[in-house]
């Protein structure tokens, strides 16, 4: 039974850098009824490749079929399954700049973040950490009438 | 060698060895047109629609195993051709279906007749490739056969704009292809065959489960070996009829949905599947979890994805089934045969109280008889293709098939309209063969059209039209589950076949007795013209067995049992 549990999980695509190869990947996940619940991508320094972080939920059978959906595709060149690993997010907040400067510099400073950009009328901090901290710090920042918050979506390493 | 975008195209499918191109130009593929015009070295079949050049490209590949190719033009050229590669796709047959694009500045202005090719046909091609530049043409042409054709195969899009037809470069055709990222597997895990082999010799009820993919695999004398070395019964899928052979007295038939009996119950029963390049689909298996439910399985497939995708595997071996057979076979040695007698005869005692049969009758040709007959007329001379419905399972289920590659179907999307441009694909192939296409009254209107392409290339395929004026497998349905309401089934308004198949240049027979049967038949062979054979049958024939959509195979609707001289095999 352990095998239709539905779990969180992250997992790396290492596809060659070439066009269209994310709408592939997304491609996929839409036709196949797959969820999405982040998704990254960027080049991966010096080589053709780019890494593709995808955090997504479901069973270990349907894990088990992205996996090798994933691997079917001809510019897929690794699918990592993440079951050890560092993962992080980034989010970027707004915040009037009438608010308490010194306790949301402390907050983000309490998420690995701090403010980065100060204008007039608003302020931006920024923070990364673990995207349950995450989820926190944003449930945290609530309280200084954040204006926009943007979150960067899941990137992650095997340990 | 200096030449253009379009020359090169036709030099590739020149150095591919491919003999017939199916296509149909217009503005954006003119230039490889032009370039087809000057070259001899393939035949240009011009069908009368898209649609119909993709599925003759599909017979031709499913009837040579080589890879088929098809060429069509940008917008509406290509969405045609789109119902063409998503059959090709759910039935893994290598294509290489070339489409022209608007020129490349105009790629994303909406520009006359474009659209995004390799948008739409991403989930119903194995790999497309929309071309960027001259440079990398070559290169990609040669990537196209190679994935259409390796690993699991399938059909592969090149969508090329004008562009890139018209600019001259360098062209040299790449030897071999490099893809880092492609690298299919072969060869099976030696320790999982070893595990498989040694579940074979200690099973009781052992279950051969063959399916297309021994076909695609070149396997069948292979399976064939395998079967009888072992004196394991065997099923086969619909896709997989004629890998063993009719005669073969291991061959229990065809299972799933449109079943017989002893193969239903066999799979029912089983205490071991040894699946073979087949699937697990849902018209095989009915309710999943009623499915071999006894059974330890041992999953052949060179996909890996299709392992372990609808049921539990117990010997998972990623591979192609011809190597994986090769190495089984000397591991076999010695296995005792006689361990599998027992359920043998408990499988050859289901076929006798359930043997597949139909009522025949002296006033009424029955469809099922008609499809006999052309085993006992014309037999492993001929390749028969299907459309889709009620004369698709009748042919599955009454064709004497003694070889693989003798019957082409669309097996996964279930085309209508496949039959007649798949058929024509073969003849082309196989010019001494008799191509016949089993087909029903509403299948062959969907690409009748072919009739001028076959008539004026003179391709003379037999359209055997099993003509009950229903939408028959509907009305089958509508019959036992919606209480009879025939909407939208009823074809009682019909053309005059005869008049049509003459006006486009073929012959027409209009067929209701055994003896007209008989002699039309003969008659077509000898014309050697493309004909509409319209065989009046039996309106209300269903097809039995019948396993309904989502119930356990054993629960099967079994046809009325009939006194016939037992046959022997």
């Amino acid at each position: 039974m352990e095998r239709s549990i539905n779990k969180r999980r992250v997992i790396s695509v290492i596809v060659l850098n070439e066009s269209s190869v994310l709408a592939r990947v997304t491609a996929l996940f839409a036709g196949r009824g797959y969820n999405i619940e982040s998704l990254t991508v960027a080049p991966i320094p010096n080589s053709d490749m780019s890494h593709i972080t995808i955090a997504t939920n479901g069973s270990a059978k349907v894990m088990e079929q992205i996996t090798k959906q994933l691997h079917k595709l001809i510019p897929v060149y690794k699918v990592i399954e993440h079951e050890e690993m560092v993962e992080k997010e980034m989010v970027l907040a707004k915040f009037p700049i009438a608010e308490h400067l010194s306790d949301i510099g402390a907050l983000c400073a309490a998420y690995n973040g701090g403010i980065v950009n100060v204008g007039k009328e608003m302020i931006i901090a920024m923070v990364a950490d673990e995207p349950q901290r995450i989820k926190h710090f944003i449930e945290a920042a609530q309280r200084y009438n954040p204006c926009e918050i943007v979150r960067g979506g899941v990137v992650a390493i095997e340990r | 060698m200096q030449m253009s975008g379009a020359q090169m195209v036709c030099e590739a499918i020149i150095a591919e060895g491919v003999k017939t191109v199916f296509g149909y130009p217009g503005g954006a593929i003119m230039h490889v047109y032009d370039e087809i015009f000057k070259q001899e070295g393939f035949e240009h079949i011009l069908n009368r629609h898209e649609q119909a050049s993709v599925h003759a490209a599909d017979g031709y590949a499913r009837a040579t195993g080589d890879v088929g190719v098809a060429m069509v033009t940008s917008g509406p050229g290509f969405t045609n051709a789109v119902t063409g590669l998503a059959t090709a796709y759910m039935d893994s047959i290598p294509l290489v279906v070339i489409s022209g694009q608007v020129p490349s500045q105009l790629i994303g202005t909406d520009g006359f007749q474009e659209i995004d090719a390799v948008g739409i046909s991403r989930p119903c091609t194995k790999h497309n490739f929309l071309v960027r530049s001259l440079e990398e043409l070559p290169r990609v042409l040669k990537e196209a056969f190679y994935i259409a054709r390796s690993g699991r195969p399938g059909p592969v899009l090149v969508d090329i704009p004008k562009d890139i037809t018209v600019d001259i470069g360098e062209f040299v055709y790449p030897d071999s292809v490099n893809i880092p990222t492609y690298k299919p597997t072969y060869k099976g895990n030696a320790k999982q065959i070893e595990k498989a082999v040694e579940a074979m010799k200690s099973a009781k009820k052992p279950l051969l489960y063959i399916g297309g993919g021994v076909v695609l695999s070149n396997a069948s004398d292979l399976v064939r070996e395998l079967a009888e070395k072992t004196q394991i019964p065997a099923v086969e899928t619909l896709m997989a009829r004629g890998v063993l052979g009719a005669k073969n007295p291991l061959l229990l038939g065809m299972l799933g949905m449109h079943g017989n009996y002893a193969s239903n119950m066999a799979m029912s029963e089983t205490d071991l599947v040894i699946s073979l390049g087949a699937r697990f689909d849902d018209r095989v298996t009915g309710k999943l979890s009623e499915f071999a439910k006894y059974a330890d399985i041992i999953h052949v497939d060179i996909d890996a994805a299709n392992i372990g995708k609808l049921v539990d595997v117990d010997f998972p071996i990623v591979g192609d089934v011809t190597e994986v057979v090769k190495a089984m076979l000397p591991q076999l040695d010695g296995i005792d045969t006689d361990r599998f007698e027992a359920w043998r005869n408990i499988l050859a005692r289901y076929d006798e109280l359930h043997p597949q049969s139909y009522v025949d009758s002296d006033e009424v040709i029955k469809p099922q008889w008609a499809i006999e007959r052309i085993g006992q007329l014309i037999g492993e001379d001929a390749i028969i293709t299907s459309d889709v419905g009620q004369h698709q399972m009748w042919a599955a289920q009454h064709f004497p098939f003694d070889r693989p590659r003798q019957w082409i179907n669309s097996g996964g999307l279930g085309t209508m309209g496949f039959g007649f441009p798949a058929a024509l694909g073969a003849k082309k192939a196989f010019p001494e063969k008799t191509v016949i296409n089993i087909t029903g009254d509403g299948s062959i209107l969907m690409n009748m059209q072919e009739l001028v392409t076959a008539a004026e290339y003179k391709i003379p395929v037999i359209n055997l039209i099993l003509n009950n004026h229903f939408l028959g497998m509907v009305r089958q349905w509508q019959t036992f589950f919606y209480e009879k309401r025939y909407s939208e089934t009823d074809l009682t308004f019909q053309p005059n076949w005869k008049a049509l198949a003459e006006a486009c240049g073929g012959i027409g027979y209009d067929v209701t007795t055994k003896e007209e049967f008989d002699a039309a038949i003969k008659d077509a062979i000898a014309q050697d013209k493309v004909c509409f054979m319209n065989v009046i049958v039996n309106r209300f024939e269903d097809v039995l067995p019948m396993v309904p959509s989502g119930g356990a195979l054993f629960n099967m609707m079994l046809p009325q049992k009939v006194d016939k001289p037992k046959e022997t095999k």
